[in-house]
């Protein structure tokens, strides 16, 4: 018995050495990742364990709080800091890094190793890794797929008694909204309802003002009603189409959900405050990452199939949603570059994939997604696949930060503040949108 | 025969180094002393605030260290001057100072008046007044968020007992017309104690024998108040006032924890505009043209008003 385990141990060390050269030259090295401090991130000290094994490296994490990651990490990138090897960085940030030097190009890295982006799913290769945007210029691994989806109590939406309520009233059975419309009849109806004696409300939307709730949120309605970035042949032109009729009315949907359907006093919701308000009972929908689909399910109070989970739904103008997730960066002040490389090769492997989808990380790989066994591994396994190919993200221009304040400010004054009407708010977003790009020269 | 310490330093400095020393001027020795000093002033005060100017007249960007560096004369500041987004932060930056001061001055002196009277249990109370001053800004703007929750505030439920109005009927800090003031209670509720104690010091240094004289004199109690208490305290509450104005003049944490400048940009007070075009838009020209503004701005009315203090005092 012990000939097979030291035979077996054996193997697996040659099988390390084989893989990771490190391991081979014994010049292990102390690299840092950073990254936001969520659930995910816990999944990944895990899985790097592996790494740590294989590699004689040591991992060390620095995760920051989502309101705070783009302040930190940007400002730990644009001074040129040591801190972090490798940055899991959010997706608006790829444009900055490559423009500006932060993240090292990893084309020559990927063919090097055999590493190609189409075993990726295109979106996120798209949304993640590539500047400028439809370019094969690499500068990010396509680390952790998310997408911003809706999670309901499938054990209220069930109950009999609010099923004849709700087909009385609206004429049409209590399911999964076809269409944003829909979603918010069912938002309404849920409003100050007295279930099992506890008040409830309808639904838990983004409307943080301070780093990017509200626009991560509104979004999902203004492409549903034809918002878009740019005109498509004409880049950087914006009026008619930031500011379209489509795009208000999306707005004015967004408003009227938030003055309906959505429980007191949430008027800096995001991330954090919509699962709270989720799990403890307080609404019957929740705009969210899908990140944060394990822990619903793995919740004594909302788990084990109290929960369902849909893609957003339609508008008008068509069906999308928007991008989350980030993409693995190696930082390029970092004078540990080869032990980070080493890393992003050994966690593009599927097999990795595979362990970082079954430990609650959204692996982005299609040898993993399109595995015939992947749709039904989870609960909302399907529905994120859905989501996944209906997304859109904001602008990933250097300037990302700019145009965020600039969308924060003007979407909250509108939506929550109820400053103005939704085509000046958007008149004045297109203003402000115009002006950064007067002065990156783009127009 | 007894010597002084310096006499024994004096004695057991080498010689050498005695006959350098007494060549110095008291001069050059005054120099040497001060001189740290001022080294540092001018690194780290002096030399930024140069720096800042220059930069405010050009486009810099701290995170395009690549991109070349152009003069562009006065238009950062033409452009925060005519930007009504700049003014409205400074409507809210006025509306918050205006009403805390105000607030502060007028409770803060009231709990002092009460303090100041002997009765039992005066530490004890004292003590609790002044706690809330010991908090930390992040941590005080942290729990009133909770106190405001329409759901499960106290304060909502406070108000509710009072008004007989729904305690989810109304949010502080998601209301447009509710938020500034959401921001007015937190920072009296945390600052009111200051104001207190420094009132407090300006009570207790009025000799007890100058109301006796107006006792003697028949003075009426709202007489000795008006003649006697309020000039003598005055020059504490102007200094009281100086201290929290400066302060509420650059207040971030507490408000960017309990309205993050919500909603829409109704609490987003000055300094909280000027991080985010330093520090999350990255236009460090502009920004350093904002921060000259508010220096000046600041910088000029502190002086009017210390001149005005100065001569209450002289009085």
């Amino acid at each position: 018995m012990n000939r097979i385990l030291l035979a077996g141990v054996a193997g697996g060390a040659l099988m390390a050495a084989a893989t990771m050269p490190a391991a081979a030259d014994g010049h292990a090295t102390d690299l840092t990742l950073c990254w936001a401090a969520w659930d995910p991130a816990n999944a990944l000290i895990e899985l790097s364990k592996d790494f740590e094994a294989a590699s004689g490296h040591t991992m060390n994490f620095e995760f920051v709080p989502w309101p705070n990651f783009a302040d930190r990490m940007l400002n730990e990138l644009n001074s040129g800091g040591q801190l972090c090897d490798l940055m899991i960085g959010d997706s608006q940030w790829i444009g900055g890094g490559a423009e500006n030097g932060h993240y090292v190009k990893l084309n020559d890295f990927f063919d090097a190793n055999g590493i190609t982006m189409d075993d990726f799913i295109p979106a996120t290769v798209t949304g993640y890794a590539e500047w400028p945007k439809g370019t094969p210029n690499y500068y990010a691994l396509p680390a952790f797929g998310d997408v911003v989806g809706w999670t309901y109590r499938k054990d209220w939406f069930e109950r009999p008694e609010l099923q004849a309520e709700f087909q009385s009233t609206y004429g049409r059975p209590l399911d999964v909204p076809a269409t944003l419309e829909e979603l918010r009849d069912i938002a309404t109806f849920f409003q100050g309802r007295d279930i099992d004696g506890t008040t409830v409300y309808g639904a838990a939307i983004y409307t943080e003002r301070g780093s990017e709730g509200i626009t991560m949120g509104v979004t999902n309605a203004l492409y549903n009603y034809g918002f878009l970035y740019e005109d498509p042949d004409q880049p950087y032109v914006l009026d008619g189409f930031v500011n379209s009729a489509g795009a208000v009315a999306g707005l004015e949907f967004y408003k009227s959900l938030y003055d309906a359907g959505t429980p007191p006093g949430s008027s800096n919701w995001y991330m954090g405050e919509n699962i709270d308000a989720y799990k403890s009972g307080q609404v019957a929908l929740q705009m969210n990452f899908a990140f944060i689909w394990p822990g619903v399910e793995a919740d004594p109070n909302v788990g084990g199939g109290k929960s369902g989970y849909f893609p957003n739904p339609a508008g008008p103008a068509g069906q999308f949603a928007q991008l989350g997730g980030q993409g693995i960066s190696v930082v390029s002040y970092s004078d540990k570059q080869d032990a980070a490389l080493e890393y992003i090769q050994w966690f593009a492997q599927p097999e990795i994939q595979a362990k970082w989808w079954e430990l609650g990380g959204y692996s982005a790989l299609k040898a993993v997604v399109e595995d015939p066994g992947f749709a039904t591994s989870q609960p909302y396994a399907q529905t994120f696949l859905d989501s996944m190919a209906i997304v859109k993200d904001f602008w990933a221009e250097p300037a990302y930060a700019d145009l965020l304040i600039a969308m924060q400010d003007r979407m909250h004054a509108y939506v929550i503040a109820g400053e103005g009407t939704a085509q000046e708010a958007l008149d004045k977003l297109v203003e402000d949108w115009t002006e950064v790009f007067e002065d990156e020269g783009k127009l | 025969m007894t010597t002084s310490p310096i006499d024994r330093v004096a004695r057991a400095t080498p010689a050498a180094a005695a006959r350098r020393i007494r060549g110095l001027s008291d001069r050059t020795i005054a120099w040497i002393f001060v001189a740290p000093s001022i080294f540092l002033l001018l690194a780290v005060n002096i030399f930024p605030l140069i720096w800042t100017i220059r930069l405010s007249f050009t486009d810099f960007r701290v995170n395009r260290p690549n991109n070349d560096m152009e003069w562009v004369g006065l238009r950062n500041y033409q452009r925060i001057l005519t930007d009504d987004d700049v003014w409205q932060t400074m409507q809210a930056t006025a509306h918050f100072l205006i009403w805390t001061i105000l607030l502060q001055v007028l409770i803060g002196f009231f709990l002092a008046f009460l303090i100041n009277k002997k009765f039992r249990g005066n530490d004890l109370w004292t003590t609790i007044i002044v706690f809330p001053m010991m908090l930390s800004p992040a941590v005080v703007g942290n729990f009133w968020t909770f106190l405001y929750q329409p759901q499960i505030g106290l304060f909502n439920y406070v108000v509710a007992f009072f008004t007989g109005a729904d305690p989810a009927g109304f949010s502080m800090i998601g209301d447009v017309h509710l938020a500034p003031w959401a921001i007015v209670i937190a920072d009296t509720w945390m600052w009111t104690p200051f104001v207190m104690l420094i009132c407090l010091a300006g009570l207790r240094s009025i000799p007890d024998s100058i109301y006796e004289a107006a006792e003697c004199d028949r003075a009426s109690k709202l007489r000795q108040f008006f003649t006697i208490t309020m000039p003598m305290v005055l020059p504490f509450l102007m200094l009281a006032v100086l201290f929290r104005g400066i302060e509420n003049f650059k207040m971030f944490d507490l408000v960017v924890q309990l309205t993050g400048g919500g909603p829409g940009n109704t609490t987003t007070l000055t300094s909280i505009d000027l991080k985010r075009e330093a520090f999350e838009k990255w236009r460090t020209g502009y920004s350093s043209a904002y921060a000259v503004i508010l220096f000046v701005t600041v910088f000029g009315l502190a002086s009017i008003y210390v001149k005005a203090l100065n001569k209450v005092k002289d009085r």
